[in-house]
């Protein structure tokens, strides 16, 4: 595509065009109506005028004869002006008048008629328009009265020559502004366009031209800039979770093939196979099992689940959740102490919030057992507890383990951060980061608070209650942040 | 039993049907949705296997056309797809479990048996009993060989569910399903250590006992005197 053509093809100068012969079209119609109302009006007149002094001098005639009139019309034809005379006898013979060498055919014309006279100029003769009327006399003499009409058709010309040049001057103005216009914005969108290429070709880091005007242009670079700041945020989140799942799902299957191969160069013996097979099992469903969160906190983030929610006491799924560990908490000599405020309504998927407190209750049991707390002087506790305030119901859950050190608070919510002191424990480190997911997805947030000593984590999401409810409609904005906003 | 299998991967279908004739079953194989509903209209099966994504007619359709017939044979529903909205999406197009892929072998065997006997009389009964083992519904009341057993009430639940199926084996998932309603998988092995508490109630001061784990599948309650 050339240059031309590209502009051709922009809306403003499709718009300047369209204007410019919209406007062209009501300039000739003005114009032209002008000029024929004008002609018109003249041509009426002078028609009149010329018909009343026919009528005068055919008078004249009847009542003082041919002589009267030819002295009459020589009279008139001495006075300086633009009116011409000729009166003829039968023969066609000039008697009197201003007006000479008339064509034969003028005679036998009727009425008004326009025609060319010959008239002495400086330099020699020259022609020039009339309108007359040919009258003839009683007695078989002719009587032409006219008007010399060079002055108004030269108006005319004039009139045509300025709305041609009129119309050509808007041309003109009209393409060359368009033009102007339509390279001024194409510049802009092209240097858009360019930087988008850019972009797409993979800087992610680039951004739109602005050029600070303000205008629509801007406001759209604007939003668009907008868009790729997301853009990119997600795909350094997504680089982020790769990275993550290169390392944590790719040691466990590297141990596993380790196993297989290891088992293959022992010597043949069902027993050794039989456990290395059932190892190898375990080793699968361990990476399923990673797998599988990872799977649920990407679809959390993507937003599903969102919908499928009902209006649950948040009390009683907190208490079901705990009612499930407390066997273990027993026989792992820790006490679970359960807190529960009577009635928290929230709007809410009971699988998601279940398995998100279930995560909550796992981790305290894990880190926060007898040895971890008596390290820290005390006996070891898990409460977990819910109340409201502020149109928000929280949960708490607390442990008296090691805790987690300001600094990572937010980092333990990333997806397989598993700080050094907790990798020896079962787990994927996933278990945060999905419960992160859902309280976003519940228009909720998860912090981390110091226990003295040991962690407390608490899950907020708004009351199921008038004006909460448009706050618990939110959904969360999909992907990406690892932190819950 | 006699199972049919509705699935498109030949080799899956190949592993299935040769497990389940191990387990003593009998097995038959439906490579699409289509041959499936045929074959599931023109025989009688104890339990239909289905395949949730399927060539020529989905596996969801497939259930729906079976209900329509007002063909209510059992279906086990397996699918890669194992968020909480795709399960209720299968069992509401009349799906009676729910299975994701990937799946041990011993929790498929042990849905699709219970499926096959939902419908034993035992199930409607206000009174289980399983050896000297007796579970009131009503009274929610348990007493073994006439000596009355305190329960919590998940663990009455636990054990009724147990009993409910005596005989058969149940998996930690199908207990976390059906007791609790959860459908998520807990990291710790929170059904170990219920199962050891029930089993603590009722089979500690008895020489025989009733609850029993099946390795590698999950746990079954039944008189071994018999």
């Amino acid at each position: 595509m050339t240059a031309l053509t590209k502009l051709f093809r922009t809306t403003t100068f499709r718009l300047s065009l369209t204007y410019f012969a919209l406007f062209s079209a009501a300039a000739i119609i003005a114009i032209v109506y002008l000029y024929w109302n004008t002609t018109v009006l003249l041509s009426r007149q002078l028609n009149q005028t010329i018909d009343a002094e026919l009528k005068g001098l055919a008078e004249q005639y009847q009542a003082g004869g041919r002589d009267q009139l030819v002295r009459i019309v020589a009279q008139r034809s001495r006075t300086p002006g633009n009116s011409l005379y000729l009166v003829a006898d039968r023969s066609e013979k000039q008697l009197a008048g201003n007006l000479s060498a008339v064509s034969p055919q003028l005679w036998d014309s009727v009425g008004p008629v326009e025609f060319f006279y010959s008239r002495p100029a400086p330099g020699g003769m020259e022609q020039r328009l009339a309108f007359a009327n040919v009258f003839r006399l009683p007695g078989g003499d002719r009587l032409i009265v006219g008007r010399d009409i060079e002055d108004r058709r030269e108006l005319s010309r004039l009139i045509r020559s300025t709305m041609l040049w009129g119309l050509g001057v808007m041309a003109l103005v009209g393409l060359g502004g368009g033009y102007w216009v339509s390279r001024r914005l194409l510049a802009r969108v092209d240097k858009l366009s360019a930087t988008t290429r850019t972009i797409m070709a993979g800087d992610l880091s680039r951004r739109l031209p602005v050029s600070g005007s303000g205008d629509e242009l801007d406001r759209l670079a604007e939003s668009l800039n907008l868009m790729l700041g997301r853009i990119e945020q997600l795909m350094a989140g997504m680089r982020e979770v790769s990275d993550n799942i290169a390392h944590d799902l790719k040691t466990p299957l590297n141990r596993l093939r380790n196993r297989v191969e290891e088992a293959l160069r022992e010597p043949p013996d069902e027993t050794t196979y039989r456990a290395a097979l059932e190892r190898t099992i375990e080793e699968a469903d361990g990476l399923m099992k990673t797998f599988n969160a990872l799977l649920s906190i990407a679809r959390l983030e993507a937003g599903a689940g969102g919908d499928d929610r009902d209006s649950l006491n948040l009390s009683a799924v907190v208490g079901d959740a705990a009612e499930l560990y407390e066997p273990v908490a027993e026989e792992r000599g820790i006490a679970l102490k359960v807190d529960l405020a009577s009635h928290l309504p929230v709007r809410g998927n009971r699988q998601l919030l279940g398995q998100a407190i279930a995560n909550l209750i796992d981790n305290a049991l894990k880190y926060g057992g007898v040895p971890a707390a008596q390290a820290n002087g005390h006996a070891s506790e898990v409460v977990v507890s819910t109340s409201s305030h502020d149109g928000l119901a929280e949960i708490a859950v607390s442990d008296r383990g090691p805790g987690v050190p300001e600094q990572e608070r937010e980092r333990v919510l990333s997806r397989f951060v598993r700080l050094e002191a907790s990798r020896s424990e079962p787990g994927s480190g996933l278990g945060l980061s999905l419960v992160a997911a859902v309280a976003r997805l519940h228009g909720g947030t998860v912090r981390l608070e110091d226990n003295e000593p040991g962690l407390r984590v608490v899950f907020s999401l708004p009351l199921e209650n008038g004006a909460q409810g448009a706050k618990t409609a939110v959904r969360p904005s999909p992907g990406g942040e690892l932190r819950p906003t | 039993m006699r199972v049919l299998v509705i699935e498109d991967d030949q080799e899956t279908a190949a592993f299935l049907k040769r497990a389940l004739k191990e387990s003593g079953h009998m097995a038959e194989h439906a490579a699409d949705g289509e041959a499936g509903l045929e074959s599931a209209r023109a025989n009688a099966y104890d339990v239909l296997i289905v395949d949730r994504m399927l060539p020529k007619l989905d596996g969801l359709d497939v259930i729906k056309a079976l209900r329509t017939d007002e063909i209510h044979t059992p279906v086990l529903i397996l699918s890669a797809l194992g968020e909480v909205d795709d399960r209720v999406k299968g069992l509401r197009a009349g799906g009676d479990d729910y299975l994701t892929k990937p799946y041990a072998f011993s929790e498929l065997l042990a849905r699709i048996e219970v499926l096959a006997r939902r419908t034993s009389p035992e199930e409607g009964s206000t009174r289980l009993s399983v050896g000297d083992l007796v579970l009131d519904r009503l009274s929610h009341k348990v007493t073994r060989a006439g000596e009355a057993i305190l329960l919590q009430p998940r663990e009455f639940r636990l054990l009724e569910y147990l009993m409910k199926h005596a005989g058969q084996v149940v998996t930690r998932t199908m207990l976390l399903e059906n007791v609790w309603d959860y459908h998520f998988d807990p990291q710790t092995n929170v059904i170990d250590v219920h199962i050891s508490r029930l089993r603590s109630k009722i089979d500690k001061n008895f020489e025989q006992p009733l609850l029993h784990t099946v390795r590698g599948a999950g746990y079954t309650i039944r008189d071994s005197a018999h």
